[in-house]
């Protein structure tokens, strides 16, 4: 405990998270979670908070940069990075034992078979249904954990949770079971031990009973494995829940819901009312980004629906453009879902069948909901959430950088001339979607992501062309260079860069208002 | 010379329904650039051109707006201080057309009194998909005092006319405003440079205090 202090408050507070053991506790306390929607880990721009709120948020960091670092190399014998490694040995243990456990039980349930006749008619999948419908789940999920955490392997009393445990792989979604498949050998050449090392706590959290949010943020804030993102977006938005055997029948009933509005609303585009709504929709998907993809009829199809029944059903702000670039980002992260191809871009859609399209379709539809309820005063009269927020930038600008506030301002440069598209478009139209798509990882993984943090991105975004910006002497040179800065080569390098900036702008300004404000 | 010298700058909006091609006219006089998949404009952006007239240098500063009702607010913010607008319809959409009236009274409620309005019915290439016959728009133009011109930014026809009638047309008005205002005040701006550009008449009291509160 003596040396090397701060590091050591880390590791008390890690242990403080999963008590008597350092084992995850999977446990029924991670309802399904919309961090849009409740900022839990932290309300920054509200009040400072308490001090250990602010550690926390610094162990999130250290924790981002540790998971980031080569923390999982087996080879480095620093003391600690083996100490982390140990901690990803145990989980892989608790997923042995898991297997274990499954195993013991499939033979004690043969014996145990004549006596418990009720157990036997019922295949056990069925039963594993039946009592995730039944239940509201957190008993339920709560035995799973102790079953877990638990070292006796034998308790008969846990006979439901390990069924359950076992129905696991065939409810799971097919792509997550591909993954989990190849699990033990999934360093497949094309990662790196790093990339693989992060693929694989993915794959180990998102393998439930139950994913934990918390960790699952944490790990995603500094970038979710393309082959992970679908399940970590969904799950991040709170489009599913945390609970692995109800996301099927989430993902079942939200498909459907989303295809009765469909069925309810689509037909009245042409009505006198809504014709405004679809003719400006109309007009605006072939000119979004992806150029590719957006020229697809399939694709032009689906987003139509998509923006017109959001619209529709959200009369106070309606369809406003810039919404429909919101949409792309999902689409094309839930595409990938499905291919193999590396570049979407160049994908002919229609080659799905047409049943994942419409899953595509209404998983898209969900999660760009969940993200419109967290900014929907960006799109209402008068756009009130974009001036507000330009407002800040600036206020926020004028704190961090002076030079570049007092250079803007002295030739006559408003942020709103150039900062408006950044929150209506939340940077989309400012960097390439590829950077769009690690953004959001991050987004997602933040409380008030897609609004607060946004800011700070903004803000880190802006003076990150401080240089190019103090040379610049006239103000239609100024705005000119704002309206198109020069990012098309912007990789995820850029992001991360940008972020950590975000994050250290946020971290030194959000809690201290006399900071913050003028 | 330099891109920054001139003598003349004179601020111009561009306005219009969603679709109508306001973005590839700016492209098209600014840049000679013209994309059939061009973005939808977000809030207002922002080229610049400068041109002779008179052997004097007109450097345009020109802001593209958003068509979508929602953006009104914010966008009409930008008329202010606009010496010109370029009011666009598409001559293949009859709505298009309609709204021009709408677009009008916007003007009339947020821009100087004095702004000179072109009205210019663009996309004159499709002419098999013609909703609105030039005469009946010249007519309409004429009534309202608006100059008038068809245009296509996609084959270039006429797009440097609009531009280039419209400078010219506020540099006539602003050239005699200032002779008319020296002869007034014995009051000459620096030889070359007007760095803000002089609505045409009335309020002569308004430029000079904008000129001298700039630095404030």
């Amino acid at each position: 405990m003596a040396s090397d202090g701060g590091r050591k408050q880390f590791w008390k507070r890690s242990g403080a998270k999963v008590p008597g053991s350092i084992q995850h506790v999977y446990g029924a306390q991670h309802p399904p979670f919309d961090p849009l929607l409740h900022g839990t880990l932290i309300k920054p721009g509200s009040k400072p908070p308490t001090t250990p709120v602010k550690l926390k948020k610094v162990s999130t960091f250290q924790e981002f940069e540790s998971n980031t670092s080569d923390a999982w190399d087996l080879g480095d014998d620093d003391d600690e990075l083996l100490a982390i490694a140990a901690e990803n040995l145990n989980t892989e243990v608790v997923m042995e034992t898991a297997h274990k456990v499954i195993q013991n039980h499939s033979k004690l349930q043969e014996q145990h078979k004549f006596q418990e006749e009720h157990l036997q008619e019922e295949k056990q999948e069925e039963f594993a249904q039946l009592t995730s419908v039944a239940c509201g789940d957190n008993r339920l999920v709560k035995s799973v954990s102790e079953g877990h955490t638990s070292s006796s392997l034998d308790n008969a009393s846990e006979n439901s949770s390990m069924q359950r445990s076992q129905s696991l792989p065939q409810t799971s979604m097919p792509p997550l079971t591909s993954g989990m498949a190849d699990y033990n050998t999934s360093v497949t050449p094309a990662l790196t031990e790093r990339e693989a090392s992060r693929l694989d706590k993915f794959k180990q959290l998102l393998a439930g009973p139950n994913t934990d949010l918390d960790e699952l943020r944490k790990l995603s804030w500094s970038g979710i494995p393309k082959r992970v993102r679908p399940i970590a977006w969904k799950l991040l938005s709170g489009y599913l829940p945390a609970n692995v055997d109800r996301r099927e029948s989430t993902l079942q009933r939200k498909r459907k819901e989303y295809f009765a509005f469909v069925e309810q609303y689509y037909d009245s585009r042409n009505d006198e009312s809504h014709q405004d709504t679809y003719r400006q929709i109309h007009i605006d998907i072939p000119r979004m980004s992806p150029e590719v993809l957006r020229l697809q009829p399939k694709v032009t199809e689906i987003f139509e629906r998509i923006l017109f029944i959001w619209a529709i059903r959200h009369p106070a702000s309606g369809y406003v453009q810039g919404i429909n670039d919101l949409v792309t980002p999902f689409f094309v992260v839930f595409v990938c879902e499905y291919i193999e191809e590396e570049e979407v871009e160049n994908f002919d859609v229609s080659s799905l069948p047409e049943e994942v399209l419409q899953n595509i379709e209404a998983d898209s539809y969900w999660c760009m909901s969940k993200l419109l309820d967290g900014i929907q005063d960006n799109y209402t009269f008068a756009q009130p959430g974009i001036q507000k927020k330009v407002k800040m930038l600036e206020e926020l600008v004028s704190r961090i950088d002076e030079q570049v506030h007092r250079h803007l301002d002295q030739h006559e440069v408003k942020y709103l001339q150039f900062a408006f598209r950044w929150m209506n478009n939340l940077l989309m139209r400012e960097v390439p979607l590829r950077c769009t798509i690690r953004l959001w990882d991050t987004y997602q993984s933040e409380p008030e992501g897609f609004s607060h943090f946004h800011l700070y991105v903004c803000a880190a975004f802006l003076v990150r062309w401080r240089k190019k910006i103090l040379e610049e002497k006239d103000f239609q040179e100024l705005l000119i260079f704002l309206q198109n800065l020069p990012t098309v080569h912007w990789g995820n390098e850029d992001i991360s860069v940008l972020l950590a900036e975000a994050y250290r702008l946020k971290f030194a300004f959000a809690d201290a208002p006399n900071h913050y404000k003028k | 010379t330099r891109d920054d010298e001139y003598d003349y700058l004179f601020k111009v909006v561009l306005i219009g329904d969603s679709g109508v091609g306001k973005s590839n006219l700016l492209s098209r006089f600014t840049r000679n650039e013209f994309n059939l998949e061009s973005k939808s404009t977000i809030g207002v952006e922002f080229a610049t051109r400068s041109i002779q007239v008179d052997g004097k240098t007109i450097k345009a500063q020109i802001w593209d707006t958003a068509g979508q009702e929602r953006y009104r607010a914010i966008t009409s913010a930008y008329y202010r201080g606009a010496v010109g607008a370029l009011l666009v319809y598409d001559i293949a959409k009859h709505l298009t057309y309609e709204n021009v009236e709408r677009w009008l009274k916007e003007l009339r409620d947020h821009a100087d009194n004095n702004i000179v309005i072109m009205l210019v019915g663009n996309k004159s290439d499709l002419r098999h998909l013609r909703a609105v016959p030039t005469d009946e728009a010249r007519a309409f133009a004429e009534k309202n005092n608006l100059s008038f011109i068809e245009t296509s930014a996609l084959d270039s026809t006429n797009v440097e006319e609009a531009f280039k009638n419209i400078l010219t047309e506020i540099y006539r008005i602003v050239s005699q405003k200032q002779i008319a205002d020296r002869s007034a005040h014995d009051e000459s701006p620096g030889n070359n440079v007007v760095d803000i550009s002089v609505p045409p008449t009335t309020d002569g009291q308004k430029s000079n205090k904008l000129q001298c509160c700039q630095n404030l």
